[in-house]
């Protein structure tokens, strides 16, 4: 029990007992509050028997007595009052003074219709979406243009961060693209081969891998590993580097944080990616024939022969043509969302995940893009 | 009376680097206890130790008399429910708002009910002197001085009567740093608490420290404020009789 409540003729009698702390706060509350105060015009505190009054024990009274005292009784304690509640007072009228100091709220926003209000949301969804469009242009434009200016003046092109760039985005995404580059196609035979086999022209599954991972999968799944690989760990990097106030630094420094953090991160991608690319058409190839050897007992050089009368003269170039400008997309998203970064940990993972999402959105659009161009040429 | 925080023959050591080789430190009730060491001292890794963040490699660190070195995670967990840490450069968790910084404690370890959670977190809001009106804005819309008075008020979240501050007045300007001491000692005085914390500010040492822990050679140093400006190490009369500091030993000397 921390509080014994005793009533006499003129009113209330509180002993205060044991440890009133944050941790009891709850069952103070819920005792404090069971005790009726209305018909007392006499309230006397004897807090001297405890043992332990923190900030919140002394809040649970402090409420306690505004309530008794609202209800038109008079409150007085054995003895002193603690001195907690002295604190607390002092600290709340410290408060209403910083109150009364700070400048009043904002007048409420007239109510409006279902129609106007429908026709806010709209205007202010698209100044957003054009305000968007706005800046990812300037980032674009900006990016073009540090990019074009380092290239002329080779002083300015950061080579061993370019370097670094390829390493960390392509030398070490070798493993996992050529793993799945080799699972896919691999795939891909599996699947062509049941289905040709029922019309006997199993020789076939050959030129669907071929033409499959050259033209498309190859470029597309190798884009989409990076764009979850590289293109997340740009805007995590850009993003803390914003959050630590490095971006700062650099322009203080007087150093353009395009030049050194965005350009050689596009150049680096776009160097690593169809590199990449080649590889993955190579372990995809791979991947088919070992397939067509080990459940078509297709001899190898038979695969060989199928996949050199395959391939065209421009096969191989219709796909490969694509990575840069998919490797454009994904580090361009990436340092633009990166440096969108503000103020908190939470926006920089939502950064990232739209980075992400962004990146791997318009390597498809472009993909298909690439698709209705390459048919109008018809190659 | 039991000392609050003791450590006995500390030892931590990096590879061959050797931090802490045998460092004895107590702290009693309700004293402000301030540590000091150049750079690179250990001071930062005693304090991590300390708060059980790391295993010294030997020694013991009893808080309230209990080894907190050989404490599994559960019960270190409950040790760490009293007392509260305010971190060199706030560690406020960016994506909550002032007010939600300072129930996360209370969330964490207590049972409140909503309006008790909001009350609570409003006093002490008050009670490290911002307006009620800082309680919905986020960390990044803070000033430095701002973000060191939340950072209290969250390590005061809990009514802890042990309080831990790392570097509690750096990146303040002198008056902000003064204001900021003298809320340290308001607060120490009238909630009764016990304060351990790291300082370079000669300021704030002189203001509001009783007794000083000064860490030389992996080795701590402490005495009360007058004796230790009187102790004749090398690096503690640089410290105290610096230029920087005469003027300072020269008032205390003169107040006493």
């Amino acid at each position: 029990m921390a509080a014994e409540v005793r009533r006499s003729a003129e009113g209330l009698e509180l002993t205060l007992t044991g440890e009133w702390g944050v941790r009891e706060f709850d069952t103070l509350e819920a005792q404090l509050a069971a005790v009726d105060v209305q018909s007392a015009h006499l309230v006397r505190v004897d807090a001297q028997p405890l043992t332990k009054l923190d900030l919140a024990g002394a809040w649970a009274l402090h409420q306690f007595i505004a309530r008794a005292r609202a209800a038109g009784a008079e409150v007085s304690f054995q003895g002193a009052a603690p001195e907690q509640l002295r604190l607390l007072d002092e600290t709340l009228k410290e408060a209403e003074k910083g109150v009364e100091e700070g400048p009043p709220p904002p007048p409420p926003a007239p109510p409006h219709g279902r129609v106007m209000r429908l026709l806010i949301d709209l205007g202010v969804h698209a100044l957003h979406v054009s305000r968007n469009l706005k800046q990812g242009l300037a980032f674009l434009g900006k990016a073009s243009v540090t990019a074009l200016f380092s290239a002329a003046h080779p002083k300015h092109l950061r080579p061993t961060s370019i370097a670094r760039h390829v390493y960390d985005t392509g030398i070490t995404a070798l493993p996992i693209v050529s793993l799945i580059a080799f699972l896919i196609s691999a795939i891909i035979a599996y699947m062509s081969a049941r289905q040709l086999r029922g019309l006997g022209a199993d020789i076939y599954v050959a030129d669907l891998v071929t033409i499959g991972v050259l033209r498309e999968l190859g470029v597309l799944l190798t884009s989409i590993i990076v764009a979850g690989r590289s293109g997340s760990a740009f805007a995590a990097e850009l993003g803390s580097m914003k959050l630590n106030q490095e971006v700062d630094a650099l322009i203080a420094t007087g150093v353009d944080p395009f030049e050194v953090l965005v350009v050689p991160r596009i150049i680096g991608l776009t160097i690593a990616l169809p590199l990449l690319t080649v590889v993955a058409d190579l372990v995809g190839l791979t991947g088919g024939g070992v397939l067509c050897h080990f459940l078509l007992d297709m001899p190898f050089s038979q695969y060989i022969g199928r996949v050199n009368e395959a391939i065209s003269d421009t096969t191989f170039w219709v796909g490969i043509i694509k990575a840069p400008v998919f490797a454009l997309i994904i580090a361009a998203a990436g340092c633009y969302r990166g440096l969108q970064v503000r103020s908190s940990a939470r926006e920089l993972g939502r950064l990232v995940t739209v980075a992400v999402v962004q990146a791997i959105f318009f390597v498809i659009l472009a993909d298909a893009l690439f698709a209705v161009l390459f048919m109008e040429m018809d190659i | 009376m039991d000392p609050v925080v003791q450590v006995q023959g500390l030892v931590n050591r990096f590879g061959t680097q050797v931090v802490h080789d045998g460092l004895d430190m107590q702290v009693m009730p309700d004293e402000v206890f301030g540590i000091v060491g150049g750079s690179g001292t250990g001071k930062s890794v005693l304090l991590r130790t300390i708060l059980g963040l790391q295993r010294p490699q030997a020694g013991v660190v009893r808080i309230d008399g209990h080894d907190i070195t050989q404490m599994t995670e559960a019960q270190l967990r409950i040790v760490k429910s009293h007392y509260g840490v305010s971190f060199q450069a706030g560690a406020l968790y960016s994506g909550l708002t002032v007010k939600e910084n300072i129930q996360l404690p209370m969330l964490e370890y207590l049972k409140l009910s909503e309006r008790a959670l909001d009350d609570l977190a409003l006093l002490k809001i008050c009670l490290v002197g911002l307006s009620p009106q800082a309680a919905g804005k986020y960390p990044s819309e803070l000033s430095g001085g701002m973000v060191k008075r939340v950072a209290l008020a969250r390590a005061l979240a809990l009514d802890p009567s042990l309080l831990f501050l790392d570097e509690p007045t750096s990146g303040l300007d002198p008056i902000g740093a003064a204001a900021f001491d003298d809320l340290v000692l308001y607060l120490q005085r009238e909630l009764k608490l016990t304060i351990v914390m790291i300082t370079h500010d000669l300021d704030s040492i002189f203001r509001t420290c009783n007794r000083v822990g000064v860490i030389v050679d992996g080795r701590m140093i402490s005495d009360t404020l007058e004796g230790i400006v009187d102790n004749p190490n090398p690096w503690i009369q640089e410290y105290f009789h610096g230029e920087r500091a005469r003027a300072r030993v020269e008032a205390l000397q003169h107040g006493a």
